[in-house]
């Protein structure tokens, strides 16, 4: 079986300041892979190109679920299958709650309000704030923002999530209730990208873990092999750095 | 006569402006340029200027207006261009994550710009639009120097007749009665969109 996602040769720069130097992953449907690594090591470039957030060089090639990630017109259907978790959350702010959720299932996929409606609740169930449905983002706390986010994301049923370390802005008590979420979530078989500091984390939930430096993967295995064994100075350096801490 | 000028160009002004905002923020080639240069133009052009050009010029090339139309276009052209660059900076003051997280729900260009960026800077632009619409009204005055049969016009008219400054008194006061109620409904606004805030 093809992977669901294909990236070939992915080359990045700004000016002349390359940020991904010809990355090549494969990510199989279900897999759920955390991306590890230094600040400024392209960790959030690398995904924000999957949905083409950032345009990348044109001899690099994305393919989504057998579609390619391009300037033209696929790129709806591509952003449609690939929903995205900030790590600022981008809640709609003039919306509640429940319209965050149901907006882009309406809009996108001419789903009827009623049923947007039933299925945004049963998310918002599902991440366990149905209670502030009505509420604006801004009477939630952090924790809260970042599951309605994850609900909102998810009511477009896409094939793939990406996460860009999305408890990094979390205060510390509330990094659980989303991390919950998150492992919840990857029980279900949806596909995920999670570019995490969540050592933890990733250990116990991730299929794989792909340590990046400088533009680059520099080493990728199952979390035992990356935390207990690994094998690149710089991968040992990394996990001494923010182990300790 | 006055207000309904001056109604007609504030509609008229806020259609175009959201249109030519969008242009020069959105469009491709040489449209945002072109937008640009009609914006940076028509807010430098002196509004007496234009009225004339629109309705003692316009004719030698075989266009003319009414009266009405004429006040309605040279003010709309005017309008539009403020208006266009307060909504510019309006969709410009809205956080690039929001953008992000419409484009990675896949939204269109278009239900980006309607669901979730306009909403957030109508909210913004409501105090400098108001400052606008009052100007537009205050402009409708100026119209009167093409022949509309305004309010001070007739009152010049009768002061010359009678040699007597009761008439424009009066027609001041008007002016003030007409635009005193929107100053305040327009502080009633501001205080309403910009009190609440939901981020
Ligand atoms: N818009 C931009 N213009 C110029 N350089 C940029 C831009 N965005 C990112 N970079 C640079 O690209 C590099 C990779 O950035 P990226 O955000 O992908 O790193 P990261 O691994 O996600 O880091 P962090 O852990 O801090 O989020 C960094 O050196 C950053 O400074
Ligand atoms: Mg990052």
């Amino acid at each position: 079986m093809s992977p669901l996602i294909q990236i070939t040769n992915l080359k990045k720069a700004y000016g002349i300041f390359t940020v991904l130097h010809g990355i090549n992953l494969d990510i199989a449907e279900g897999e759920v892979v955390c991306v590890i690594g230094p600040s400024g090591s392209g960790k959030s470039t690398l995904i924000r190109c999957i949905n083409r957030l950032e345009a990348f060089s044109s001899d690099s090639s994305i393919v989504v679920d057998g579609v390619t990630v391009g300037p033209g017109k696929a790129l709806a259907k591509v952003r449609a299958e690939v929903g995205m978790v900030f790590q600022s959350f981008n809640l709609f702010p003039h919306l509640t709650v429940l319209k965050n959720v149901m907006l882009a299932p309406m809009r996108v996929r001419g789903t009827k309000p009623a049923d947007a409606e039933r299925k945004a609740r049963e998310l918002l169930a599902r991440v366990g704030i149905s209670e502030q449905a009505e509420k604006y983002p801004g009477k939630l706390s952090g924790g809260q923002q970042q599951r309605v986010a994850i609900a909102r994301a998810l009511a477009m049923e896409p094939k793939v999530m990406l996460f860009d370390e999305p408890t990094s802005s979390l205060d510390p008590e509330m990094v659980g209730e989303v991390l919950d979420v998150m492992k919840k979530l990857a029980g279900t078989g949806v596909t995920m990208v999670v570019v995490t500091h969540e050592m933890g984390f990733a250990r116990q939930v991730a299929d794989r873990v792909i340590f990046m430096d400088g533009g680059r993967i520099i080493e990728q295995g199952t979390p035992s092999e990356i935390f207990d064994n690994p094998k690149e100075e710089r991968t040992r350096g990394f996990l001494r750095a923010v182990l300790n801490h | 006569m006055t207000l309904e000028i001056g109604i007609t160009s504030i509609i008229a002004g806020l259609i175009g402006g959201l249109f030519l905002a969008l242009i020069r923020l959105y469009g491709s080639g040489p449209v945002p340029f072109v937008a640009k240069i009609y914006i940076d133009v028509f807010r430098s052009i002196p509004l007496l200027v234009l009225l004339i050009v629109v309705y003692y010029a316009l004719p030698f090339v075989g266009i003319r207006f009414s009266p009405f139309v004429s006040a309605v276009v040279a003010l709309t052209l005017v309008s539009s261009a403020y208006t266009a660059e307060i909504f510019r900076a309006g969709i410009e003051a809205i956080p690039h994550g929001q953008f992000e997280a419409s484009q990675a729900l896949g939204l269109s260009g278009r239900h980006m710009m309607i669901d979730v960026i306009l909403p957030q800077a109508i909210k913004i632009v409501i105090p400098p639009l108001t400052n606008n619409c009052i100007n537009v009204l205050k402009d409708t005055a100026l119209a009167s120097v093409v022949a509309m049969p305004d309010l001070l016009k007739q009152a010049t008219q009768a002061q010359a007749l009678s040699a007597n400054p009761t008439p424009l008194i009066g027609a001041a006061l008007i002016y003030v009665a007409l635009l005193w109620p929107l100053v305040s409904i327009v502080a009633r606004l501001e205080k309403r969109f910009g009190g609440e805030k939901r981020s």
